[in-house]
């Protein structure tokens, strides 16, 4: 063994060099904490979370001007409507303060999000300018953005659903016009179909949840609705079970082959615009994707015509897609208002509108120059479809993505084939279990 | 250093005064110190999540996290343990989707390394190529066959075209989308058998090989008595890493089927099944309870493999 004095220089040595460790250590600790710090003097910065849409583009470019306007900056996030939703779900579960504004879906995560606590009450707010004008936004979607009788967001986009379809195909067949009832939209796409081969009569959503919005204009104007009166589930009522059986059977006998039952939006429009399909029925507030020709193949014959009529007349949907809230647990309330005043200001939505995105506002709607740039056919479509159009696109639940894929199971089933009514009558039963608990 | 004593002289110098007391408790701990970050570590990114979520199983905890729950015992085990309706089916293709993949790549693995293992012209650009799946980001995997085996528009259905086979539904297809997304998960993991395959086969002398030769044993002889058994111990690494790896697959199937595995549930692993309950149902206690039973799961047959291995070695 080694003698005592080089013992005790071992020692020595390992003490200073745990001593030296734990100084780094602290070092890093502490400059970790500085670089902490700074958080809280940001109240000059807003965190705004968007999601991916056209509105988002459009209000990037202007939003120098509100910088400059206001002397705060924008922190900017942008995300998919599913990485978005994620988002939410971890950072506001986690109580965060980190989130300033949020875009956010009323009709899908409203609810879900007023009910918890997420969203902070602008009642005041919304009241306090009356330049600005609250009472200029159209009752519906104030509607969809108002919580038991508080004001949780602002609407920022409004969509109806519409009929897309190809002017060349209708015209070869001899056709002059559009369909004006879904019995006809149907004997239109068979013919043309039959006619050119390689190209579907008809193309929509497919996907379990993701086409639950789009029929429901086919459920409304077949003369069904998700729940009755009384609140009771109402999907396996004959009106809804035509319903079913129509927009699965449209799809199954005259879509595309081998269709797949996972198409959102952003597959059925790929197909549309791809040439492969004569007839389509969407969300208006997407037509830039088909008449923009860097993204579709038929921007020149695309045309748009008001949601055909069923046994119960033409009845599509009329929704706020998308609002503005703040996180209840934001420290930045103040600012964060300031900069959904200004992305909601009849400037800005007018400016909006003109770029093909319809907000909220009577005022702009209203407005011949809001609409000059949009295709002639989707501003009459648009106005034809004002009056009769229903406010909800899905079950008006708090849990609503259980909801889409309970009511939506019969969609699959029709286009697959299968029993379309008695996998009505199955989801009304899990629908009616659905609602129950929800009321408990 | 040692200087710390001498460089003091005016200082009646022992080692216990001049160093200070938190050095002195430091020195006596310090094995604890070395080892607290890591048990840091391991107690927040592990230990934590696992033992919350252990408690969120017992709550019926819904909508936000934050919200009062009830503690409900373990009626959430009672309630999943019975649903044959999306549980059990999740199970089966879990375990489907695992074995079958398992299967195919270790046997395939296995083929490929042992055509690797001898040198070759041009052997360097044949692995590179080998590997390439293995470093691409499985999203964009997923996205890539998804384009690929799109029915109408697809390169698959377009080069059955050429040779006059009727288009296939795959990933669109209620019971060929889980075969499907199999096809893509051997695709991009094969490689990665054998590149622990081939580090094994390269490790082993070449002794016995020559020994067998000369006593006239034929190639698979050699490979049936010869390689597999020095081989096992490298082989059981393989499927036990692939296996656990496979057993969590999330990726490839979201990007290609999305929520909840298809529109009929036709790639809802339970993997798959848990991330919907909590993202899109917001139902955290039932959540909570599939991913505890998912845990007991690969824990179980985690051990099940190391015991075998411990046995083979």
């Amino acid at each position: 063994m080694a003698g005592a004095t080089t013992g005790t220089e071992t020692d020595v040595l390992r003490q200073s060099v745990i001593g030296t460790s734990l100084a780094v250590a602290a070092a890093v600790g502490l400059s970790a904490c500085g670089g902490g710090g700074e958080d809280s003097a940001g109240s000059k910065t807003v965190r705004v979370t968007l999601a991916n849409h056209v509105w988002t583009e459009n209000i990037k470019k202007a939003l120098p001007e509100f910088e400059k306007e206001s002397g705060l900056k924008v922190e900017l996030t942008q995300l998919g409507e599913d990485q978005l939703s994620d988002q939410y779900n971890v950072k506001l579960n986690a109580g965060t303060s980190e989130l300033d504004v949020m875009m956010y879906r009323p009709l899908q995560e409203g609810k879900q999000f007023a009910k918890n606590g997420y969203l902070a009450d602008l009642t005041e707010k919304v009241k306090s300018n009356q330049e600005w004008d609250w009472s200029d936004f159209q009752p519906g979607p104030v509607q969809a953005t108002t919580y038991e009788e508080k004001v949780v967001g602002v609407p920022l986009i409004t969509e109806q659903e519409v009929l897309y379809y190809r002017k060349d195909l209708l015209e070869k067949a001899g056709y002059t016009n559009p369909p004006k009832t879904l019995d006809e939209l149907k004997e239109m796409a068979a013919k043309i179909q039959a006619a050119n081969p390689g190209v579907a009569g008809f193309v929509a959503r497919t996907g379990k949840s993701p086409a639950v919005t789009q029929f429901s204009s086919f459920l409304y104007s077949f003369g069904g609705d998700w729940v009755d009166e009384s609140g009771k589930a109402a999907v396996s009522t004959p009106e809804a079970k035509e319903a079913y059986a129509f927009y699965g059977g449209l799809i199954k006998d005259h879509g595309p082959a081998n269709v797949s039952t996972d198409m959102g939006w952003p597959e059925a429009m790929a197909i549309f615009t791809q040439g492969k399909a004569a007839f389509y029925t969407e969300a208006n507030s997407l037509y830039k994707n088909a008449t923009d020709p860097a993204k579709s193949k038929v921007s020149d014959t695309v045309g748009f015509a008001a949601f055909p009529e069923g046994p119960a007349g033409s009845k599509p949907y009329s929704i706020p897609s998308w609002a503005l809230g703040v996180n209840e647990a934001s420290e930045n309330q103040d600012n964060a208002w300031k900069f959904i005043e200004w992305a909601t200001s009849k400037a800005q939505t007018l400016e909006n509108q003109k770029a093909g995105v319809p907000g909220g506002r009577t005022s702009v709607a209203a407005d011949p120059e809001a609409t000059a740039t949009y295709p002639k056919d989707l501003v009459e479509a648009n106005a034809a479809m004002a009056q009769n159009s229903v406010g909800h696109d899905r079950p008006e639940v708090v849990k609503v993505a259980e909801a889409r894929e309970i009511v939506g199971q019969p969609i699959v089933d029709a286009i697959t084939g299968k029993d379309a009514a008695a996998s009505a009558d199955a989801a009304n039963e899990a629908f009616q279990k659905f609602l129950d608990d929800e009321n408990k | 250093m040692a200087a710390t004593t001498t460089a003091r002289p005016t200082t009646p110098a022992t080692t216990s005064t001049s160093t200070p007391a938190w050095s002195r408790w430091a020195n006596d701990h310090r094995k604890w110190l070395f080892a607290a970050p890591a048990m840091i570590f391991v107690a927040v990114l592990i230990i934590f999540p696992v033992a919350w979520t252990g408690y969120l199983s017992l709550t019926d905890a819904e909508g936000s996290v934050r919200a009062e729950s009830e503690f409900i015992g373990f009626a959430n085990y009672a309630e999943v343990l019975q649903d044959t309706d999306r549980f059990w089916p999740a199970v089966m293709r879990t375990v489907v989707f695992t074995g079958g993949v398992l299967l195919v790549e270790v046997v395939l693995g296995m083929a490929i390394a042992l055509l690797l293992w001898r040198p070759f012209k041009g052997e360097k650009w044949v692995r590179v190529a080998i590997l390439m799946p293995l470093v691409a980001t499985p999203v964009a995997v997923g996205m890539m066959w998804r384009l690929i085996f799109d029915p109408n528009i697809g390169l698959a259905n377009t080069m059955l075209g050429w040779v006059g086979i009727p288009p296939q539904p795959w990933l669109a297809g209620e019971k060929t989308a889980l075969a499907t997304t199999m096809f893509i998960d051997i695709w991009q993991w094969t490689p990665m058998v054998v590149l622990i395959l081939l580090a094994g086969l390269t490790s082993l002398s070449d002794e016995p090989q020559e020994a067998a030769l000369i006593d006239g044993a034929t190639a698979w002889q050699r490979f049936r008595h010869i390689t597999l058994p020095l081989l096992m111990p490298t082989v059981v690494v393989a499927i036990l890493l692939r296996g656990i790896d496979a057993l969590k697959t999330f990726d490839i199937l979201y990007a290609t089927k999305g929520k909840g595995g298809g529109s009929f549930h036709e790639v809802e692993t339970l993997n798959v099944y848990a991330y919907g309950l909590s993202f899109d149902y917001n139902d955290y206690g039932v959540s909570s309870t599939v991913l505890i039973i998912f845990f007991l799961i690969i824990i179980g047959s985690m051990w099940a493999l190391t015991s075998r291995r411990k046995d083979a070695a």
